[in-house]
């Protein structure tokens, strides 16, 4: 059955989780696996069988795989490697083809990305080296307020009166996250601080590289509507949570093997 | 015969400068640290021998010896938020050796805050715990695009005050005939660096841009000496022969061109030069080594006051944003490399508006990463990796729709 397609395969090794994409025919989504442990564990190895297990596929019948991510380079079951600013960018324009403006928070770095019409990378801002705006930021936070770090957008929603939280910095962030809930504020009110002192950060970002609609926000932070909710009300315009975020490197990585399969046939 | 290549009087020169400081200071004879962008005609004119603690910091780094003085200086109870050549110099000071280099210990300092504000501090204390003079040559700050007349005149009122207290150091009055002689040659030397450095607009350059960094040391330490022009006369001949045979020293294909502006990251120097070469990319163009280079026309007081009043640091950013302008179009650049260097606050202050601005003026892309130029803890090499795959992608979509 498999003859008549063409699969091709797209691995995003991050530094906190790895993804994978199976895309058949350079179109659908066959199947797809996300391992919450990055480079330099047992993570690669585990997305890339697993992603096979998901799309029910078997090694012959893989044309072409390309890897991306941070961990790229020492992963040697793919036949490419392309860099993850160019696979999220060729992702998220598959997904949300107007897309001009990307903000990806990955575990340890925030980015945000200028696309042409056509979808092609015309420029990027990266955060600096500290945590502040990353998912490493709200897995601190998440332990700080004895949740985890998926609960925090519900417990978030729930808040009457935001907390402000003013550091930058991850360890003193977390040691004022303390004096509030020793200060007796909610754990509500101090999550949704905690996600606009994100947002803030990210959106000095955003407005850096120059922010042009439609604004798709990707990497696993997306998943989390609390981040969202605030960065729509920081930069005053809609922010649209990619479909599938997490996985947009991943899938950018097999639409460019698709790329090179066709060419090499 | 073989001929002497540059490389090789360069090394040549770099060793005697150093072993004749060594030598002066065993004959009792007074050493001068000198700050990189010090009016070094006037000690030189007095004949006064010197070196440069910013050069001995660079060769310290880039031979991974830094940290043992940074955390002497840290230990002393000098701030992490402090320039890392400050701290690497203050720690030095404490040991007065160094296995990576040597230099003597000063028995006069100079300071000129055209590089820094916060290099007055490093100095006050130097002169303080050391108990020597320390001669302070101020510079103001251009918020106008050139030095007004009231800068220029204050100025050389600044260097007629040093001249004084350099004679007394060196024991004997400033010979003005002499002081034009090597103010003269300062000129010459840096209008043959510059020649030198213009042949990197050849395609394919002639050098990696990195090599900019080593031929540097000159214009630094020894911009006023004769010796130094027959370095940049044979590299400008190196140059010239290589772009007539279409050759060039860089390894692989030069792909794409870029402009590095800032210190370079002295720790990684090699990791940084090579992520580079392993991206196709040659950094042909930098406003680094170009900052110690001091142009004036007249040999006069007047006209070196005017000359180290236009020094990099003490520009305002129109000036700043049309030098990277200009280098990028001349070199034909096809992006920018920005190092937001930890230690060097003046600078980086302006970085994000200096990027903007010149990326909007020659519509070629930037990226800035993170470093520092002599604290290893500062830089990632990870993250240095990761915004060179992004700045060669977005030059490589450009290149492709401008062939469209």
């Amino acid at each position: 059955m498999s003859e008549a397609h063409l699969y091709t395969l797209g691995i995003d090794i991050g530094s906190t989780a790895c993804k994978a994409v199976a895309l058949r025919d350079g179109k659908e989504i066959s199947g797809s696996s996300v391992i919450q442990t990055g480079t330099g564990t047992s993570g690669p190895g585990r997305v890339y069988e697993d992603v096979f297990r998901a799309a029910g596929l078997s090694l012959g019948e893989v044309s072409r795989v390309v890897v991306t991510g941070y961990g790229r380079l020492t992963f040697d079951r793919a036949d490419n490697q392309i860099s993850e600013l160019s696979c999220h960018a060729r992702g998220v324009h598959f997904l949300v083809p107007g897309a001009r403006t990307i903000i990806d928070i990955g575990g340890q770095d925030a980015k945000a990305l200028k696309l042409s019409p056509a979808g092609t990378l015309t420029g990027f801002v990266m955060n600096d080296k500290c945590a502040a705006g990353t998912g490493r930021f709200l897995d601190v936070m998440a332990r700080v307020l004895e949740v985890g770090v998926e609960d925090l957008a519900e417990l978030s929603a729930r808040s009457t009166e935001r907390v402000s939280i003013s550091n930058v910095c991850t360890v003193f962030a977390e040691s004022e996250v303390i004096s509030q809930l020793a200060a007796g504020k909610t754990r509500e009110d101090i999550a949704a601080g905690i996600h606009m002192s994100v947002a803030n950060r990210v959106a000095g970002l955003a407005r850096r590289v120059g922010i042009v609609p439609e604004v798709v926000i990707t990497g696993g932070v997306a998943q989390n509507a609390g981040v969202v909710r605030a960065m729509n009300e920081i930069l005053e315009t809609p922010i649209i949570p990619a479909p599938l975020p997490q996985l947009t490197g991943a899938l950018g990585a097999a639409l460019f093997a698709y790329d090179e399969a066709i060419k090499l046939k | 015969m073989n001929e002497v290549s540059s490389v090789e009087v360069l090394n040549m020169l770099q060793m005697e400068h150093y072993q004749n400081a060594f030598e002066k200071k065993m004959e009792g004879k007074p050493i001068g640290w000198l700050t990189s962008i010090f009016p070094q005609e006037i000690v030189e004119a007095l004949d006064l021998d010197y070196v440069y603690p910013e050069n001995h910091c660079c060769a310290v780094s880039a031979r991974k010896e830094s940290p043992k003085f940074i955390d002497i200086a840290e230990g002393k109870g000098y701030s992490i938020d402090l320039c890392a050549y400050a701290r690497l110099n203050l720690g030095y000071a404490e040991e007065g050796y160094a296995e990576s280099l040597t230099i003597p210990m000063p028995d006069f300092i100079c300071c000129c805050n055209n590089i820094c504000s916060e290099v007055v501090k490093w100095y006050e204390n130097l002169s303080k715990n050391l108990g020597i003079p320390m001669i302070l040559v101020d510079i103001p700050f251009n918020d106008q695009y050139e030095p007004d007349q009231a800068r220029v005149d204050y100025i050389k009122a600044q260097l007629e005050h040093a001249i004084g207290q350099l004679e007394a150091v060196a024991g004997k009055k400033m010979d003005y005939e002499r002081l034009r002689e090597v103010m003269k040659i300062s000129n010459e030397n840096s209008r043959a660096w510059q020649e030198a450095m213009s042949w990197l607009r050849s395609r394919p350059s002639p050098m990696n841009g990195f090599s900019m960094f080593n031929y540097m040391a000159l214009i630094v330490c020894a911009r006023g000496k004769e010796s130094s022009k027959q370095v940049f006369e044979l590299l400008a001949q190196e140059h010239k022969k290589l772009t007539e045979a279409g050759e060039t020293k860089f390894k692989g294909e030069e792909e794409f061109r870029v402009m590095w502006d800032g210190i370079a990251v002295w720790p990684f120097l090699g990791f940084t030069a090579k992520t580079l070469v392993k991206n196709g990319m040659n950094m042909n163009a930098s406003t680094y080594p170009d900052a110690f280079a001091v142009y004036y026309d007249e040999p006069t007081l007047e006209g070196m006051a005017r000359g180290y009043a236009g020094t990099a640091n003490t520009r305002c950013i129109e000036y700043h944003v049309d030098g990277r302008a200009g280098l990028m179009e001349q070199n034909g650049c096809d992006g920018a490399l920005y190092h937001m260097n930890r230690s060097c606050k003046v600078w980086d202050m302006m970085q994000y508006t200096i990027a903007r601005r010149t990326a909007e003026k020659t519509g070629k892309p930037y990226a800035i990463f993170d470093g520092d130029q002599a604290d290893p803890r500062g830089f990632s090499e990870a993250q240095f990796a990761t915004r060179i795959d992004g700045l060669k992608e977005v030059m490589a979509e450009e290149k492709k729709e401008a062939g469209k």
